[in-house]
């Protein structure tokens, strides 16, 4: 708990009773007009009908949503038929992401314990050192990825000079490289919530494990990974939720083969051509994706906590 | 403790893959600094050492491009930290202070509403919502929505920090008669400044890095730094680009080592 921050009854809480409402005005007014009602604006915009030059004209139609979901050929009259252009950039989308955090898991579960299990004075330096590169602009990250695996960029150089192979390896403009991108963008995020999870497991567990003769990686299996599963999950959805709705790594690494959610969205609001109903609309299926997910890692936290005591 | 012939902690390629984890991070940021210093015209090939591109990003053909953009840049992370820190500030006082509340749930939900919504959908939103007020976009519209998106980023460390001063001190001021203002600015606050610093520099951070949402809300013609630089790696990444990236980048980092030390000196005493 908060040290006596918390318990109440003296007469700084009192004060602070007071003034709470002022202390937190301007928190809720800039949110609530800056983020809270933009969004709800955004979910009425969804329903609106579309303005060709960009925009929206305010009469209610279900046009967007339509259009994500059904094809009722060029002119709007035949039977409708399931869309599947945007269901595939959506599912091309959740793969990618659950590509990148499984690719962050194997690198970053490893690294959280050998961070965790080192002396203390060296941890914070280790930490430290994975968190800067969260703090370094993602535009600059993902153009330097892009630099990095160009056909002749300095990878490749590198695995030519080595004679490892003969003509340059194609990275850019893959899915494999927008799955890198994703992974080196987001991959603080893995490391350092299992690190933490790490940090408080009790080692004597493991150490009981080892009497009853259980070897070393069984242990990590069935003793350490059950007890450290909360910053496990909670690296996943950290690395899970960003990576789904991203738009430099799919747009810089990518090219225009491997579309993503953002790259749908962005596209409906730049320049002339696009559909501003439409990207509302697929900015809420994203935002409600989002949300579930959320959602339901509550209430398992919930149910955890209880469970614990 | 019985001993063992073998560390029950460590694991065979751990540290390997540690080592892996950070040679990945740091790689590609590592090559585009050297290759900012590269003399040729060309990325592709090495000619020696050079500093040239740093020059040409100062007096080049592009450098009143990219000295207007900086400038707004900076003008908005300036006043989108300030005012963010400043709401934050005002904000954590009343959640860690304040006691139990009805809003207390619901006021942080909202502040942590900009971490939860995907950036881009923040972005899409909060475009809708400036063109269905008739805000022309430009500047200010930055400069609102950096402010809105950026108040978490620094709530966060300065809330971390308050839980950690007990109310104790404020409590003798007030015993011995200070007023509650009093208790407050010469109090608390003077306590709570390592928090307030390091919130401040990672709202910095955050909005002089942001590309997505600004991207939406600039108007036509209206460049910061990552939106210029966006626009001129689609047209290929030039070495002046990896100069002005490579300033950017250590300018990044130097911020994150101040914050960090500030936390850090604090712990100690």
């Amino acid at each position: 708990m908060a040290g006596g921050a918390t318990s109440g009854g003296n007469a700084v809480t009192d004060t602070y009773k007071e003034a709470r409402n002022w202390l937190l005005l301007p928190a809720w007014v800039t949110l609530s007009f800056l983020v809270l009602a933009p969004v709800l604006l955004m979910l009425v915009y969804s329903f609106l009908t579309k303005e060709f030059r960009g925009g929206v004209i305010w009469e209610f139609s279900l046009a967007a949503y339509d259009q994500f979901f059904f094809d009722r050929g060029l002119f709007g009259d035949d039977p409708a038929q399931i869309e599947w252009t945007y269901i595939a950039i959506f599912w091309r989308s959740i793969w990618q992401a659950g590509a990148a955090t499984l690719l962050s898991l194997a690198i970053g579960f490893p690294t959280a314990y050998f961070i965790a299990t080192r002396p203390e004075k060296q941890r914070v330096i280790w930490v430290f050192l994975i968190t800067i590169p969260y703090w370094v602009n993602l535009l600059i990250r993902t153009v330097s990825m892009r630099f990095l695996l160009r056909d002749e960029g300095p990878l490749n150089s590198f695995f030519m000079a080595t004679g490892l192979v003969d003509g340059p390896v194609h990275m850019i403009n893959t899915n494999f490289a927008v799955q890198v991108g994703l992974f080196y963008s987001y991959l603080p995020f893995m490391v350092l919530p299992i690190y933490a999870a790490v940090e408080r497991y009790n080692f004597t567990l493991s150490e009981a494990a080892a009497d009853l003769y259980a070897n070393k990686w069984i242990t990590l299996r069935h003793i350490v990974l059950p007890a450290v599963k909360p910053g496990v999950i909670a690296g996943c959805i950290l690395v899970f939720v960003p990576s789904l709705g991203s738009f430099l790594a799919p747009d810089l690494l990518g090219g225009a083969k491997n579309f993503m959610i953002g790259s749908l969205i962005e596209e409906q609001f730049k320049g002339n051509a696009g559909n501003w109903p439409f990207g509302a609309a697929a900015s809420m299926i994203l935002l409600t994706m989002v949300l579930i997910i959320l959602v339901i890692y509550a209430r398992a936290q919930a149910r955890s906590d209880k469970e614990a005591g | 403790m019985a001993t063992r012939s073998y560390d029950i902690k460590s694991y065979t390629g751990f540290l390997q893959i540690t080592l892996l984890c950070l040679f990945v991070l740091y790689a590609p940021l590592i090559v585009v600094a050297v290759y900012s210093l590269n003399a040729s015209d060309s990325i592709a090939v090495w000619e020696g050492f050079s500093l040239r591109w740093y020059a040409d990003v100062f007096t080049g053909a592009e450098s009143a491009k990219f000295k207007v953009a900086a400038r707004n840049s900076f003008i908005i992370a300036i006043i989108a930290a300030t005012v963010a820190t400043t709401i934050a500030t005002l904000a954590a006082t009343a959640m860690v202070r304040g006691g139990k509340f009805r809003l207390r749930a619901w006021s942080f939900g909202l502040i942590s509403l900009p971490l939860m919504v995907p950036e881009i959908v923040t972005a899409v939103a909060t475009l809708i919502f400036f063109n269905s007020i008739g805000f022309e976009r430009g500047l200010l519209t930055i400069l609102l929505a950096h402010i809105a998106f950026c108040i978490p980023f620094a709530y966060l460390p300065i809330s971390a920090r308050m839980q950690g001063i007990e109310d104790t001190y404020e409590q003798a001021a007030q015993d011995l008669y200070a007023t509650k203002r009093q208790a407050f600015t010469k109090i608390l606050l003077p306590l709570m400044l390592p928090g307030i610093i390091s919130g401040y520099l990672l709202a910095f951070i955050i909005s002089l890095d942001d590309f997505i949402i600004t991207n939406f809300v600039k108007g036509a013609g209206v460049e910061t730094l990552p939106t210029a630089i966006f626009g001129a790696v689609k047209q290929g990444i030039k070495p002046n680009i990896m100069a002005i990236s490579t300033m950017l980048l250590g300018f990044s980092i130097l911020m994150v080592l101040i914050s960090y030390l500030v936390s850090r000196t604090d712990k100690k005493s």
